[in-house]
């Protein structure tokens, strides 16, 4: 159909409206040509009988009720797929911004998905390797997870991502199926560039796509950036086979487009004024993670968000963790005595890590041993918390214990250098011998056959010295 | 156009905005009526109908809709199909089999307006016809039977829509498919072909003979529940928890374990990868009461959160009305909706697509007698057809930011007699079931005093009383000790803090890992109390005789009684007589070496 519309109604934020209109479909894409030549992408957004609402994607500055000619291209939003993609920069919004000129099409595909059918999903098994000791024994990767970083300003999310892309050994052993998906929402000029200068120094940029949408950049782009990213994932993984690791960031900025484009349609707002669609629209994103039965390939994610005032019951955290599969907490407190990365161990957690993790996955002791480390570590805090009333004389022998355990714990087993990659019986032996400085009767949740095998007071004393 | 039935108006699309659809100057709807929307034939349902406008939700994507467009009318409410072939079947909230939807190449993604029928109708079962001619067949009763599953038998009543009936034809028995007419009755001289199945609408109720008390426990296997927080067959009861708290896990732990004998479990909202782990595990799990696979017994409803929203708010009727059938047929049916925040909060989002004045945080006037239509269709009943069954409720409620004072789950608490609140810290010290005894309650504890006093023992419910009262005085010498340390406390009172702890520990914390400890029987839970007990009493007595507590914990007797759901298995508890005489003994010679 090529029926173009001279005009509009009405302009109301990144809103325009037109009258008279017909044969216009729910969320269709149209073009809006201005006067100067220069083209706009919208979207329909409302549709009745005569009129039709359209977000406007490069936002409506400069439009005005005469100067422009709408054309509506009768299909939703469509992002072009090939597996040249690799090793190009997008725009938000899926155009090529690295001057490399445009893709050739393999396909097209709508970026709003369709959701997966559960039955045909495969449950994600197989863990990833990430080097990290904190992630690896104690909120486990899986393949095919989406596993979201909570963080705050200032804090290091970004060269934890880093890392884990550096080091995560994803791929089948040969390494070349192995690909990253970058989606940045909002984020800061230096931020992207920090990432793709990263990508670069670990050879990991040939092997991969980056979207980015920086925070000045138009905010209905941003709604669409996260979307590209998924679209691209999605093709490269269930139709080439391919480890697709995908990281957005930063959820919080996305979220807060949403409820700018939100309100500028007059929605009624939810809490801190963020529409009350929030999660079934975050759904739409995460639960784009998965395998599918019969492919090979496999997307995971690691969303990131920043905090608001580091507060985990801010809608934006509140909602992505009721649909993730777990978290990992950053912990500003952590962070300024030095540790790196800063994870926050108590509230972190993997839930699919049950059943990639053990005998056959990892270790046979894996699943016992991060049992007990968190629980010993939940009595490092009540020891502390102790302490800070009583003063550290005045505690009971075990809660001392405990004291030193948290000490060493931190410093040894969360704080590791950004070079480090450790293996995973590398971390599980470094845990049994931080819970080696416990006397034997703390250790509940671990049998004894485990104890036996790797509890080792002796050894535990030769590593740390007179601290244990 | 349909021009041989002129009566049949086409209606069109006039508006549309995101799931919600309208309809411009039409009196061709009813209230609540299933509609099919645009040339697509997506799925929906009149929720507004005015002079003006018709609203209708739509139960799939809207992508594409355009003004213009057909809608359809069918004259019936949004209705589900029950017959055989709904048990071990995984549908989407509106009734439709997620298997077949991506059969025949249809692929693994969703797409709009896939119809397909809700129950296989081409597979024969072996059907017993159990009326003849001459007979009155009248509303609920049974009329023929068939195997559905190695562990159900199906039985087929007489809509209750339908008051009595003669029967005027009875096939004979043998193979029959869901569709084939196995008994005609004559209703006020028209004649009536039952088939194996019947429609029923979602959003009411089915009628029953009458009510009565729930006074019989659903056994679930989990200590802190059965022992602490029992919750009746016919109940309801809901787990609210923030993210991570375990949920999820305490409902897979209730579906698998659970005594009734049929379980539907609603995924609404909730996420694709944690409902194919509930399928693959439950095929792969052997039920112990029956030994066949527990898919056997379950109905799985799958909207996951990236599903259509108007669908999810639909998926907990859907669930209910497969449960109240299965009810009606005799048997004790259990429901898991998880989580029942993500239905209020599809509410809120249609309520708020349809402009209505929200009430508390954007959620609708509404939410309170939703909630409560919901939760009073659980119930222990006598059916039409004279059997006794019950449909027990089990919602999860998932607060925002942890905060139980959020509108969902206040009104919850309303409906629910039972509420077992799961608890962040406990959750992060990795103690599970964290459901946090404290902030946890049943008002069915006293209507299933009987059956524990004498079912299992006559003393059940007041050791559960005395292993309450410990944690109670626990809570409050916990004040002391964190503010002074456990040092400073009385021997009598470590005494009741170590006792308290192989409370928790040993009894309150279960592993869902453990072969033997993820299902635990009533006997072995009241054994384990007692003998607690016993070393509580012991202790305090030697404590008294003026014995050290570090003495008595060298005993070792602590460590062994937290390590006991282990060291005795599920089958032996002739084991826990020999050690409480054991324990006797250890603190006989205590007192003699004093």
């Amino acid at each position: 159909m090529t029926v173009k519309y001279i005009g509009l109604s009405q302009i109301n934020g990144p809103l325009v409206a037109l009258e008279g209109v017909s044969g216009i479909g729910y969320d269709e894409m149209a073009k809006i040509k201005l006067d100067d030549g220069t083209q706009r992408l919208a979207r329909v957004v409302e549709v009745s009988e005569d009129k039709a609402v359209l977000q406007v994607f490069e936002g409506t500055s400069g439009l005005s009720l005469e100067n422009t000619e709408t054309q509506f291209e009768g299909k939703p939003m469509e992002l072009a797929l090939s597996t040249e993609m690799l090793g190009r920069i997008f725009s938000g919004a899926g155009k090529p911004i690295d001057g490399l000129g445009n893709i050739l099409a393999e396909k097209y595909a709508d970026i709003n998905g369709k959701p997966l059918n559960p039955v045909y999903r495969t449950y994600p098994r197989n863990y990833i390797n990430t080097g990290i000791s904190s992630i690896d024994a104690l909120a486990t990767l899986i393949r095919g997870q989406k596993l979201p970083i909570f963080s705050g300003s200032g804090l290091s999310h970004n060269k934890l991502a880093v890392q884990i892309v550096k080091q995560a050994k994803i791929a089948d052993e040969s390494g070349k199926d192995f690909a990253v998906v970058f989606g940045a929402m909002g984020v800061k000029n230096d931020v992207a560039d920090y990432f793709k200068r990263s990508f670069e120094e670990s050879g990991a940029l040939q092997r991969t796509v980056m979207f980015l949408n920086l925070s000045n950049d138009p905010i209905i782009e941003r709604i669409l950036t996260p979307r590209c990213a998924l679209t691209a994932a999605e093709y490269l993984a269930f139709e080439h086979n391919m480890h697709i690791l995908v990281i957005l960031t930063d959820m919080t900025s996305y979220a807060e487009a949403v409820r700018e484009f939100s309100s500028s349609k007059g929605e009624i707002p939810g809490r801190k004024g963020f529409p009350g669609y929030l999660y079934s629209d975050f759904a739409s994103l995460y639960e784009r993670a998965g395998i599918i039965k019969g492919a090979e390939g496999s997307v995971t994610q690691i969303p990131i968000l920043t905090m608001p005032n580091d507060d985990i019951t801010h809608p934006v955290p509140d909602l992505t963790g009721y649909i993730t599969e777990g978290q990992i907490v950053l912990d500003r407190g952590l962070d300024q005595t030095g540790v790196y990365p800063p994870v926050s161990v108590l509230p972190s957690l993997s839930r699919l890590m049950k059943d990639g993790i053990g005998e056959g996955f990892t270790r046979e002791d894996h699943s016992m041993l991060s049992n007990q480390l968190f629980a010993s570590y939940a009595k490092v805090q009540d020891a502390r918390a102790l302490a800070s009333v009583i003063g550290e004389e005045e505690l009971s022998q075990t809660d001392k214990d405990y004291l030193g355990f948290g000490k060493l714990f931190e410093k040894h087993f969360l704080s590791q250098s950004f070079d480090e990659d450790r293996t995973i019986d590398q971390t599980l032996d470094l845990g049994w011998l931080l819970l080696s400085t416990l006397p034997k009767s703390e250790l509940e949740r671990v049998d004894d056959e485990h104890i036996k095998k790797y509890y080792s007071p002796e050894k535990a004393k030769e590593a740390f010295g007179e601290q244990a | 156009m349909n021009t041989v039935n002129a009566d049949v108006k086409t209606n069109s699309i006039y508006s549309v905005n995101g799931p919600v659809v309208k309809v411009k100057d039409t009196k061709d709807f009813q209230m609540m009526e299933m509609v099919y929307v645009g040339k697509k034939r997506l799925i929906g349902e009149v929720i507004g109908v005015s002079a003006d406008f018709t609203t209708i939700q739509v139960y799939e994507g809207t992508g594409g809709l355009m003004p213009g467009e057909p809608v359809e009318s069918t004259g019936a409410p949004m209705e589900v199909t029950l017959g055989p072939g709904i048990i071990s079947n995984i549908f989407d909230g509106i009734q439709r089999p997620l298997a077949a939807m991506g059969a025949n190449g249809k692929g693994a993604f969703i797409e709009d307006g896939i119809a397909v029928a809700p129950i296989d109708t081409e597979k024969e079962y072996d059907v017993t016809v159990c009326v003849k001619v001459g007979d009155t067949l009248r509303a609920g009763e049974i009329y023929a039977t068939c195997p559905e599953t190695p562990l159900i038998t199906h039985k087929c009543m007489l809509t209750p829509n339908i008051k009595e009936g003669k029967v005027t034809y009875a096939a004979p028995n043998g193979k029959y498919k869901v569709n084939d007419t196995v008994v005609k009755i004559e209703v006020g001289g028209k004649e009536t072909a039952l088939t194996l199945c019947q429609k029923w609408p979602i959003r009411t109720a089915r009628p029953v003979a009458e009510r009565l008390p729930a006074n019989m426990p659903l056994i679930t296997g989990q200590r802190i529940i059965d022992t602490v927080v029992p919750v009746a067959k016919g109940g309801a009861a809901a787990i609210p928890g923030g993210f991570g708290t375990g949920k999820t896990m305490t409902q897979h732990q209730l579906a698998k374990w659970c005594d009734a004998d049929i379980i539907v479990y609603i995924g609404c909202g909730e996420r694709g990868n944690e409902m194919t782990q509930v399928l693959e595990e439950f095929s792969e799990l052997i039920d112990p009461k029956t030994n066949r696979p527990l898919t056997e017994r379950t109905i799985h409803i799958a909207n996951t959160s990236n599903m259509p929203v108007a669908a999810r708010e639909a998926s907990i009727y859907t669930g209910i009305t497969l449960a109240e059938y299965y009810r009606d047929m005799g048997y004790h049916t259990a429901i898991m909706a998880d989580s029942t925040s993500r239905w209020a909060e599809a509410l809120r989002e249609i309520s708020g697509r349809l402009e209505e004045m929200p009430a508390e945080e954007g959620f609708p006037a509404y939410l309170p007698s939703r909630l409560s239509q919901f939760y009073e269709r659980a119930g222990y009943v006598k059916a039409l057809c004279g059997k006794e069954g019950s449909v027990t409720v089990i919602g999860a409620v998932s607060p925002q930011g942890s905060d139980f004072s959020e509108p969902v789950t206040q009104n919850t608490k309303r409906f629910v007699r039972c509420f077992w609140a799961l608890d962040k810290s406990l959750a992060y010290a990795r103690h599970y079931p964290a459901i946090n005894w404290n902030l946890s309650y049943s008002e069915y504890s006293d209507d299933l005093a009987e059956y524990y006093n004498t079912n299992i023992a006559p003393d059940f419910m007041s050791a559960r009383q005395q292993l309450s009262n410990i944690l109670v005085e626990e809570t409050n010498l916990m004040e002391i000790v964190k503010l002074m340390g456990s040092d400073i406390l009385p021997d009598d009172q470590k005494v009741l803090i170590e006792t308290a702890r192989v409370v928790r520990v040993g009894f309150l914390q279960q592993n869902a890992y453990h072969p033997d400890d993820t299902f635990v029987p009533l006997k072995k839970q009241y054994l384990m109390m007692k003998t607690i007990l016993l070393l509580y009493s012991l202790a305090k007595e030697a404590v008294a005789s003026g014995i050290s507590v570090a003495d008595i914990t060298a005993t070792g007797w602590f460590e062994k009684l937290i390590k006991v759901k282990y060291d005795i298995p599920n089958d032996k508890p002739e084991m826990f007589d020999e050690y409480q005489r054991d324990m006797v003994q250890t603190f006989d010679r205590l007192r003699t070496h004093v």
